[in-house]
């Protein structure tokens, strides 16, 4: 009869407990949906990360990471490569890049970008530029000349598939290297600085004009999950000659992995926000449903009801809001963020604020189920606690005074 | 044998820097099975002595026996108890739970006492009917009489089968006709399941069913009046 004492109180006062329970479902909705969206700009972040040529795991030359100039380039990469074989999980892929600074100019411009050497086969399965050709081919492996580059930096250049752009940089001999490219494929990326920065040609085009051999920069993994990098990272370093250093992502983005440290204390701290905001109107309604009873309490303890059970009774009653309220607010959470995981939420307007922070332009929210276990844990336990004030002033009442209350 | 024995009981109430005592050195003795009237003006003491009898406040002096109970020894849980088991009790108003029906409310007190709930239902029912009330089992109080509400009150306060019922100013908020039924209904009560009732009154009508009139004045018994059966 307690549960049924508890159900019919809170529906006393309809309005009251329809408001209280509105402020609920907003709170835990506010809470799974907002926290699904850092979530999932936090994931965003790192899946471009890791995407822009990163990986999951990569090798250099000591010192390369430091200086990332061509002599500290990995002159044999045979024996990496062939050590990469057995260690590697099933479903991994790597790829072999030259990474160096250089200088790209056409008739009208000239600018600084990031002159990347790939083998198109296995870069295709390891990072974002096959998938992000927007306009003509992506690079073949016997082109000599070709060249892909961002749309940022195409309408920058004002040029187009078929022109030509000349490419600078220091060779193995300290002697400036330049030669000239012809414009096979344009890509766009999340971000516009990845546009403008990055231009891409076959990985012998760019060891022949770097007199670089077979020598490399780096070789980059990826994983299947990247919860296994530590793990596979950790049996490279001892598969690997002494003079290679192997790095996760973590290692490699640590601006990333800061900011997913602080989002796991953001997304905490929101919840407890919400949750103080809520808490108000909780204990309000509660003590205000409490005060309205004085003489019925005071009927109970005359009754000889004990006052734990007066407690127990009023805390049924925020139960069963916290319950109804819960139950709708997760609900709602788990629609929006269903209705916008497919289709994301479109940030373009707000896209060179983001490209600052390194968001993508369009976010996908992301449910996690620690996130929902901790937003519902916070609003039950936490709402049952504050409860307990108004739960013992009414356990409080003396018979006399409260039958006395007018 | 009395039920309830109260020895040199006295009660002081603080209203600010003004003490009022509302009961001054009071001796009195209840013998089981009676059917007892406290009369006296406002502010006489009556429904203290009530309060102090059911274990609802303590006095400041004295004792008080219910039922071979001392209740200046007992703790709130203890006395709490005794209500429960021993004592029952009928207000002037409000004394029923809104939200529950005629039949829940009677059932209440035998919830609270640990009774099975199907033994809980059909004791309720058969006390129900005996006060009049076998239409009225699933009604609301909002949807009952003032008449009908004190029924229910009474025969909650004697489902649990306590040693004495409690009734304070039961029918200040009836017409005589239904005042007059009530007492009809407690006097039966008294007569058949022997409960001894004790009220507080201003009422005549309650002061003419009583078999035992006691007057209270100023904290003090002034009058204490047994009727020839």
């Amino acid at each position: 009869m307690y549960l049924q004492l508890g159900w019919r109180n809170i529906w006393r006062n309809p309005r009251r407990t329809t408001v209280i329970v509105t402020a609920v479902v907003i709170g835990v909705w506010s809470m799974i949906f907002l926290g699904a969206l850092m979530r999932g700009v936090a994931d965003q972040m790192v899946r471009n990360g890791i995407a822009t040529l990163t990986g999951h795991i990569q090798i250099h030359q000591m010192g390369y990471r430091s200086d990332p100039v061509i002599e500290n380039s990995i002159e044999a990469p045979e024996t990496a490569e062939h050590a990469l074989t057995g260690l590697l999980p099933p479903n991994a892929r790597w790829t072999a890049r030259v990474r160096v600074n250089g200088v790209v100019s056409n008739a009208r411009h000239s600018d600084g970008i990031t002159f990347v050497g790939i083998d198109p086969a296995r870069e295709a399965e390891v990072s974002f530029v096959k998938p992000a050709i927007v306009e003509g081919r992506y690079l073949a492996e016997k082109d000599e000349y070709g060249i892909v580059i961002g749309q940022a930096l195409a309408e920058k250049f004002e040029t187009q598939i078929g022109r030509k752009l000349v490419v600078m940089s220091q060779d193995t001999n300290e002697e400036i290297a330049s030669r000239a490219f012809r414009i096979v494929g344009i890509f766009r990326a999340e971000m516009e600085a990845i546009e403008t920065q990055f231009v891409f040609v076959t990985l012998p085009a760019a060891q022949q004009m770097l007199s670089l051999h077979q020598g490399i920069s780096e070789i980059s993994i990826l994983l299947p999950s990247r919860e296994q990098g530590d793990r596979v990272a950790e049996s490279l370093r001892k598969a690997m000659p002494a003079e290679l250093e192997v790095h996760t992502w973590q290692q490699l983005l640590p601006m990333v992995t800061a900011v997913l440290t602080m989002y796991d204390s953001f997304i905490f701290l929101w919840f407890l926000v919400v949750f103080v905001a809520m808490a108000f109107g909780i204990v309000n309604t509660t003590l205000m449903a409490v005060f309205e009873r004085v003489r019925e309490f005071g009927l109970l303890k005359a009754l000889g009801m004990e006052p734990r059970a007066i407690v127990l009774e009023v805390l049924t009653e925020s139960f069963f809001i916290l319950a109804i309220g819960m139950m709708l607010g997760n609900g709602l959470g788990f629609l929006t963020t269903h209705i916008l995981f497919r289709k994301g939420i479109d940030l373009s307007a707000l896209s060179a604020g983001l490209e600052f922070v390194g968001m993508a332009r369009v976010i996908f929210p992301i449910v996690l189920s620690k996130d929902i276990i901790t937003a519902n844990l916070v609003v039950f336990l936490l709402g049952l606690l504050v409860s307990l004030y108004p739960a013992i002033r009414a356990a409080r009442f003396t018979p006399v005074e409260a039958m006395a209350h007018t | 044998m009395n039920i309830v024995e109260c020895t040199n009981v006295t009660k002081i109430y603080e209203q600010g820097r003004v003490k009022v005592t509302a009961l001054d050195d009071l001796s009195l003795s209840i013998e089981r099975g009676s059917f007892v009237a406290l009369a006296g003006p406002s502010g006489s003491g009556k429904t203290t002595l009530l309060n102090i009898v059911g274990g609802l406040d303590v006095p400041d002096s004295g004792q008080v026996v219910v039922d071979g109970n001392a209740l200046q020894d007992m703790t709130p849980s203890q006395l709490a108890n005794l209500r429960l088991h021993k004592v029952g009790f009928v207000f002037q108003s409000y004394n029923l739970i809104p939200v529950l029906s005629a039949v829940e409310n009677v059932e209440f007190v035998m919830l609270l006492q640990g009774v099975p709930p199907r033994e809980r239902r059909e004791r309720a029912m058969a006390i129900l009917d005996d006060v009049g009330l076998e239409n009225t089992y699933h009604r609301r109080p909002a949807e009952l009489s003032g008449g009908q509400q004190q029924r229910v009150a009474v025969a909650r306060a004697i489902v649990s089968g306590p040693s004495i019922v409690l009734a304070d100013e039961p029918t200040a908020n009836l017409d005589s006709k239904t005042g007059h039924g009530l007492l009809e209904m407690m006097k039966e009560m008294n007569e058949r399941k022997e409960v001894t009732f004790i009220f507080s009154t201003h009422d005549r009508m309650v002061m003419d069913y009583a078999r035992r009139l006691i007057q209270i004045r100023d904290g003090r018994i002034f009058n204490d009046q047994l009727k020839p059966a």
